[in-house]
């Protein structure tokens, strides 16, 4: 039993804070903190400053511009970050489509699309869910059909985040209706600019856009963007479920926000006193605190057990199910906290530059809005119920 | 980064583990339980022999282990068994001896041939040392105790009682003989098998141990010692109680079906597996905060007792009712288990008791 990091580890992570210090401009960390929303620039303007560290896509094999990172570097990578309100790397291209392309993708494809991911030519979103395919993916129905050199999509996806940004989409396809439903799945590379693609925005019941719904009509996708085999598109959309999951808990997103909630629940007075000395407050604050701790170890013994060769499958969905749990806690507290004060609602606040007058204290403003937007996370994913089953299935090998 | 047990503690662990199952099987644990005083004073010898007690101790002090984990392992295979007696005494009044300086004393209890039970708590003490009632005053070169303690671990049947009580000068630990004038014991049997009694003290003689005024802050580290064995214990008694469990939903079949297809069963299931493994972290953290200042030792044991609570009303409570009526049977093993695990949480304080604990350090700091 040893809980401390290596000297190696400890010179790592000071490599990384000397790094953030250095290189993470302020205006992005007082974006991060404050909550307002990053600009397609501001993602990018992050992206590039990883990237020329060779941080960018830190889990990659070296060979494709990858670090060879353990599992503890990563995580230790993820949580400073994460600490000092650096914005959050986007999964799609890095995490999402490029290990996808490393494991099964043709030489050509991987030789084309990921340095384009790393230098920031593409700006990559997730084709999965459907109106009729949420947890059920596998009944997914937008259509393949081969027409010469060509698949032809038809159909409709929904759920994906950021399209409006995006100029290339990683998309599940049906290519059979023969035997089972999994089988006749492919993955398919699109360039959303060919014709017959619409993106529409979803309006959040926070008020945020930044999911869409995406419509294919007689879209034409080149052959060669077919990643791997026709109809076994369901194994590489699987495999990124297992990927990269050493961030999955979100431990170090939630030790920043509980700080700032903890210096919030000193500074706010309720009834004479700081909100932290208020029983119910307290009681509530500690119990999230604890989760937090155990949370913390309980991840570091999963990357522990990872690191060692394990495959922890039961153990990633156990962090994902507690990990938003306490993101949503601390939301819950937050929202709290500000009391009558989580009420108004000004969107334009929620944008950078915006020199406006707050209501009531500045942290209050996007409370609420944290709060209903975050209810995702118990959703996406996988939903926790979904995880729940993983857990079980994965327990009782029935 | 290194979460296995290493290969000494994983050896003690196999040796304990063997031996457990070999002299104390269920089906002999069920009945030996709930005996006499409900613990084999034979069984106990044979673990000191194996080296069980002396793991509790540094080996500055004679002991043989020197880490919470070895702490940790020895409370966990007593717990993966069931086993009762007096062990968490002997840990806790071991390092008021350890600490006091009384090598002899904590010798005879390593190697067996002393057991020495721990008298802490009042009817009225409600977990806080502070409010401890039994007085003790000076009589030429030995002590003399009144007073009462309650619930008192194997009080009937260990050969000495090491005492908290309030001199002039402040809390202060002593040694009591278990045939002292004065001193009466009433034993009864616990819920979960083994025994514990109530004693009073009328002028009852006493052996001062350490300084008179000055066992506040020992008392408090024996605690901690104590929570951290009880957080190992109580997650081994959850394996077990969810490997019982995972059993029973892959055999029992109602309906034409193994019920653990059934997806309440499986949610529940999953719930339970998750906050075991949070409970393990929460006594991980517990047994390495020993290392740290006092404010981090006892933050992270509160922290531990109210996770260990919290997860170990649920995995009882969902183990019995994932059982269904069979849950409910003396027969079953898991029975015990579960109410082992519930009865934990009455020890060295409870949930409430360290959630309030742990928001005031947290306000001190």
């Amino acid at each position: 039993m040893d809980l401390d990091f290596t000297p190696e580890e400890e010179a790592f992570r000071d490599e990384v804070r000397a790094f953030l210090a250095e290189k993470l401009p302020q205006r992005l960390s007082d974006k991060m903190r404050k909550g307002q929303h990053l600009t397609k620039a501001e993602h990018e303007e992050w992206h590039a400053i990883l990237n020329e560290r060779g941080w960018l896509a830190n889990h990659w094999p070296v060979e494709w511009g990858g670090t060879g990172w353990s599992v503890m570097q990563r995580f230790i990578f993820e949580t400073e970050t994460a600490l000092v309100h650096a914005p959050r790397v986007l999964p799609f291209g890095v995490s999402m489509i490029g290990p996808v392309l490393l494991k099964y993708g043709s030489e050509a494809q991987k030789r084309k699309w990921l340095p384009r991911i790393l230098d920031g030519s593409d700006w990559w979103c997730q084709g999965y869910s459907e109106p009729g395919a949420g947890s059920d993916l596998a009944s997914l129905k937008t259509s393949a059909v081969r027409d010469g050199d060509h698949y032809v999509v038809n159909g409709q996806k929904t759920w994906t985040t950021l399209a409006q940004y995006a100029n290339m989409m990683f998309c599940l396809v049906r290519t059979s209706n023969e035997g089972k439903r999994q089988e006749g799945i492919s993955f398919l590379l699109i360039d959303m600019t060919t014709p017959g693609i619409e993106v529409r925005p979803i309006k959040l019941l926070s008020g945020d856009h930044e999911v869409n719904e995406v419509f294919f009509t007689d879209v034409r996708v080149p052959v060669e963007n077919l990643v791997g085999e026709e109809n076994r598109g369901w194994t590489y959309a699987k495999y990124l479920l297992t990927y990269e999951r050493t961030n999955i808990a979100g431990v170090g997103a939630s030790m920043a926000a509980f700080g700032e909630l903890q210096a919030i629940a000193r500074s706010q007075h309720r009834n004479g006193r700081p909100l932290a000395d208020d029983p119910q407050f307290a009681a509530r604050l500690a119990r999230l605190e604890i989760e937090l701790e155990n949370m913390k170890t309980t991840n570091l013994r999963v990357l522990a057990a990872a690191g060692a060769g394990a495959a922890p499958v039961a153990e990633s969905s156990m962090l994902k199910i507690r990990g938003t749990e306490i993101r949503q806690t601390i939301d819950d507290l937050m929202r709290r906290a500000a009391g009558g004060h989580a009420r108004p609602w000004l969107p334009e606040s929620f944008e950078g530059g915006w020199n406006g007058e707050p209501v009531g204290p500045e942290w209050a403003g996007p409370v609420a809005t944290h709060y209903f937007n975050d209810r995702k996370l118990s959703i996406f994913g996988g939903s926790n119920e979904v995880q729940r089953e993983i857990i079980t299935k994965a327990i009782l090998e029935l | 980064m290194d979460f296995s047990l290493g290969s000494d503690r994983q050896m003690l662990s196999d040796s304990l583990r063997r031996f457990l199952a070999d002299k104390m099987p269920f089906a002999l644990r069920k009945t030996a339980a709930f005996e006499g005083s409900g613990w084999s004073r034979a069984i106990w010898g044979q673990l000191a022999e194996l080296g069980a007690i002396g793991a509790l101790f540094d080996e500055s002090v004679g002991g043989f282990g020197g880490s919470l984990f070895d702490v940790g392992v020895v409370f966990g295979e007593l717990g993966r068994a069931l086993l009762t007696g007096p062990w968490l005494a002997a840990l806790q009044a071991g390092h008021v001896l350890a600490e006091a300086g009384c090598s002899d004393d904590l010798a005879a209890l390593i190697d067996g041939s002393q057991v020495i039970g721990y008298a802490e708590e009042e009817a009225d003490t409600w977990f806080d040392p502070a409010a401890i009632a039994t007085r003790a005053t000076p009589a030429g070169d030995h002590w003399l105790l009144d007073g009462a303690k309650t619930v008192v671990a194997y009080a009937g049947s260990v050969d000495r009682l090491l005492v908290v009580a309030q001199a002039a000068q402040g809390l202060s630990t002593f040694l009591v003989e278990r045939d002292a004038p004065g001193m009466t014991v009433r034993d009864y049997l616990l819920v979960d098998g083994g025994s514990a009694g109530d004693v009073t003290f009328a002028g009852t003689p006493a052996t001062l141990v350490g300084t008179a005024g000055e066992a506040a802050p020992v008392i408090e580290s024996a605690r901690a010692l104590g929570l951290v064995a009880l957080a190992w214990e109580a997650v081994a008694v959850m394996d077990c109680l969810r490997d019982q469990t995972l059993d029973y939903l892959r055999t029992r079949k109602q309906f034409g079906i193994p019920i653990g297809k059934f997806q309440a069963l499986q949610h529940r299931m999953a719930t339970m597996a998750l906050e075991i493994e949070q409970a393990r972290s929460a006594a991980i953290n517990a047994a390495d905060a020993l290392r740290g200042s006092r404010l981090e030792r006892e933050r992270a044991v509160s922290a531990a007792k109210v996770t260990i609570g919290k997860a170990g009303s649920l995995a009882a409570e969902e183990a019995i009712q994932m059982h269904g009526g069979i849950g409910m049977t003396w027969e079953l093993a898991m029975s015990h288990y579960a109410k082992r695990l519930v009865m934990i949480g009455h020890e060295l304080g409870d949930e409430d008791h360290h959630l309030a604990r742990y928001i005031a350090l947290g306000q001190a700091a």
